[in-house]
């Protein structure tokens, strides 16, 4: 699995060098959400908004009525919770392109709870117009640009930063409102989503290779939430559903799954793996995924308790295993 | 180019000003209630701002406002602005944004008044399946945003600043608040902003009327001093009558002479809540939203109206 160094930050630069009316606001975070490249590039398409989300995003909001499609880059908790109203009148009412980049999605920081979006997914499924999208990989990173600005409205990203890991193909980029198929089977269905997918990946792994047949499905458009992909998943899974999302459970992929189920009339057990009902706290990301039940071992618990018995896998090696490189979504067309 | 309507001379400001006032007094008496010392406090201003600071061109929409369809939307298409009030968008035109969208009734008032709208949509006001809301939203008449809690405009009207510069466009971006909105920190964010980005082709007026929600703003929270407050926010700040659309005029004059150094401007309009209607007077300090209190203060409120005099204000 190959790590891809900062992605985003050379990325930005080359994809928006034939589109001039792509500007970027920072706030005070520019070089922590690797938009410090654009701002030395293109100093004259880069505004500076000091530490004032409130005002970051009606500016924002204002540059997109006059045409131009802003991408606001700073910690998803500042882009959600601190600034709820502002994006709900401000961005969301009318339906405005601008792009909400936000990053440190869930617990992928040591920050502490201050620095940790546990809530900006189902925060920004809770306003009309908005699109939320989360990147779980190198490829999806550089790709949910070209998504975002096919969208004739406002736009949430979970971005991720730093040492990213490529999961899918390059040439396979992030489609708006269509998941990835990445394990295929009708006992039970993983549906994982963001930096989720990794740990999910190495749990179907091990899980496959005890003869378990799972379907398993990366999340990549949180709202809308229609994929016809996703129902098919929920539908053909006989011994029930797992999510796991570096997300509260409540509002994310794991409720969204819940409504869906219900709306489809499926009594299927339901296993949501993701931040329950607490706040974490400041500490390495394989820490935080362990203790709040969200890695590997958690998505083999979670099949074994829908299994009603062990496989005796073993947690160290499914720690450190590899991630088996997933099949690409040319695949589905052939299902 | 899109010509701008002439402005008014300064007796036809004053006289619009007075109509203004007439017009929400009357509907207020007719309603059983109004946002009528907002009437009292910005009708020069608004008069000052349609008559003779704003450049815009006539209304492109329809005289009688059409019934809510649609909120804007991916699927909406029915979705309409308020700003089509104001006249065509043009590089050259000006922009209004209307951010204490409570004063909705004196904005539509003015636009009547101004002949960008017939007499009869106030008819239409606060009915169901109308856009000619009790607290505007984006789609009624004269409004462009959504800013109903207030305090979000400027911020939104910056962006719209910025982008019409990146485009070269000279048309100014006028915004009008009221005195509550300096309570919300957002403000001062975007006052920060537009003086960090040299805007000085936004100019902001506020009725400080010092009037709120709770009572007089004082007792609510000071916000005094605001002059200097502006100003160490690095605006170009002037406290003017609110009620002399001559002296409201003034700074627009230089900011478009570009006499302000780079910096936006800000008019602080100092206003009476219960100008040009006496009957208010005896209501002090609760002025924010008028219910009769009894038949007799009502007919009290029509002698006035039947008395109206358009020519002083």
């Amino acid at each position: 699995m190959p790590i891809v160094s900062r992605p985003h930050r050379s990325n930005l630069v080359a994809w928006a060098a034939d589109k001039p009316r792509v500007l970027v606001l920072g706030a005070d975070l520019t070089a922590s959400c690797e938009a410090d490249l654009f701002r030395d590039t293109y100093p004259d398409r880069f505004f500076s908004m000091g530490m004032a989300e409130a005002n970051l995003v009606g500016f924002a909001a204002g540059l997109a009525r006059e045409g131009f499609e802003p991408f606001a880059h700073t910690f998803g908790v500042f882009l959600t919770r601190r600034v709820f109203d502002q994006v709900a009148m401000s961005v969301g009412y009318p339906n405005l392109r601008v792009r909400l980049m936000g990053f440190l999605p869930g617990l992928t920081t040591p920050g502490g709870v201050t620095h940790q979006a546990t809530d900006d997914v189902a925060l920004m499924r809770a306003i009309p117009n908005i699109r939320v999208l989360e990147c779980g990989d190198a490829t999806e990173v550089e790709t949910v640009l070209d998504v975002c600005h096919a969208v004739d409205g406002p736009v949430y990203v979970r971005m991720l930063r730093g040492e990213v890991p490529r999961l899918f193909p390059r040439d396979e980029p992030m489609v708006l409102g269509q998941s990835r198929l990445l394990g295929e089977g009708d006992d039970v269905a993983v549906l994982s989503s963001g930096i989720c997918t990794e740990e999910a990946l190495r749990a179907v792994g091990a899980l496959c290779a005890r003869g378990l047949g799972i379907r398993h499905l990366h999340v990549s458009t949180l709202a809308p939430f229609d994929d016809p992909l996703v129902d098919a998943a929920l539908t053909a899974s006989r011994r029930g559903i797992v999510t796991v999302e570096n997300h509260a459970i409540s509002g994310g992929l794991g409720t969204a799954v819940a409504e869906r189920m219900a709306e489809l009339g499926l009594g299927r057990k339901l296993v949501r793996l993701g931040v329950r009902d607490t706040y974490a706290h400041g500490a390495s990301k394989p820490y935080l995924l362990r203790k709040y039940g969200m890695d590997a071992v958690a998505v083999v618990g979670a099949v074994e308790t829908l299994w009603g018995r062990g496989f005796g896998i073993d947690e160290a090696a499914l720690r450190h295993a590899q991630v088996p490189a997933p099949r690409g979504t040319s695949k589905v067309e052939a299902l | 180019m899109t010509a701008a309507v002439p402005a008014l001379d300064l007796p036809a400001t004053r006289a619009l000003a007075q109509r203004i006032r007439r017009r929400v007094l009357g509907h207020t008496i007719a309603n059983d209630g109004g946002y009528l010392s907002q009437a009292c406090s910005s009708a020069e201003l608004l008069a000052t701002l349609y008559g003779r600071v704003c450049r815009f061109g006539p209304s492109v929409a329809p005289a009688l406002p059409p019934p809510f369809v649609d909120v804007p939307g991916p699927k909406n298409p029915g979705a309409t602005s308020g700003g089509l009030y104001n006249g065509p968008r043009a590089p050259e035109l000006d922009r209004l944004f209307f951010s204490p969208v409570h004063y909705a009734l004196v904005l539509y008032s003015v636009l009547i008044e101004t002949g960008r709208m017939a007499e009869e949509a106030l008819a239409q006001f606060n009915t169901d399946g109308s856009t000619v809301e009790l607290i505007g939203a984006e789609h009624s008449p004269g409004i462009e945003t959504m800013s109903g809690s207030l305090a979000q405009t400027l911020s939104v009207a910056s962006g719209v600043a910025m982008g019409r510069r990146l485009k070269g466009e000279a048309g100014r971006t006028w915004v009008f608040m009221s005195d509550g909105e300096l309570q919300e920190g957002q403000t001062w964010e975007a006052l920060a902003a537009l003086a960090a980005h040299k805007l000085d082709t936004v100019g902001v007026y506020v009725d400080v009327n010092a009037q709120q929600c709770d009572g007089p703003t004082d007792r609510v929270m000071n916000v005094e001093p605001l002059a200097a407050r502006v100003a160490a926010f690095g605006a170009a700040c002037f406290e003017v009558d609110g009620h002399d659309p001559g002296a409201l005029e003034a700074p627009a004059v230089l900011a478009r002479a570009g006499k302000l150094g780079g910096r936006p401007l800000v008019v602080l309009a100092r206003t009476d809540p219960c100008r040009g209607i006496d009957a208010m007077r005896a209501r002090a300090p609760r002025l924010h939203y008028v219910r009769f209190v009894d038949a007799a203060e009502k007919a009290r409120f029509q002698r006035e109206l039947d008395n109206f005099d358009v020519r002083e204000g």
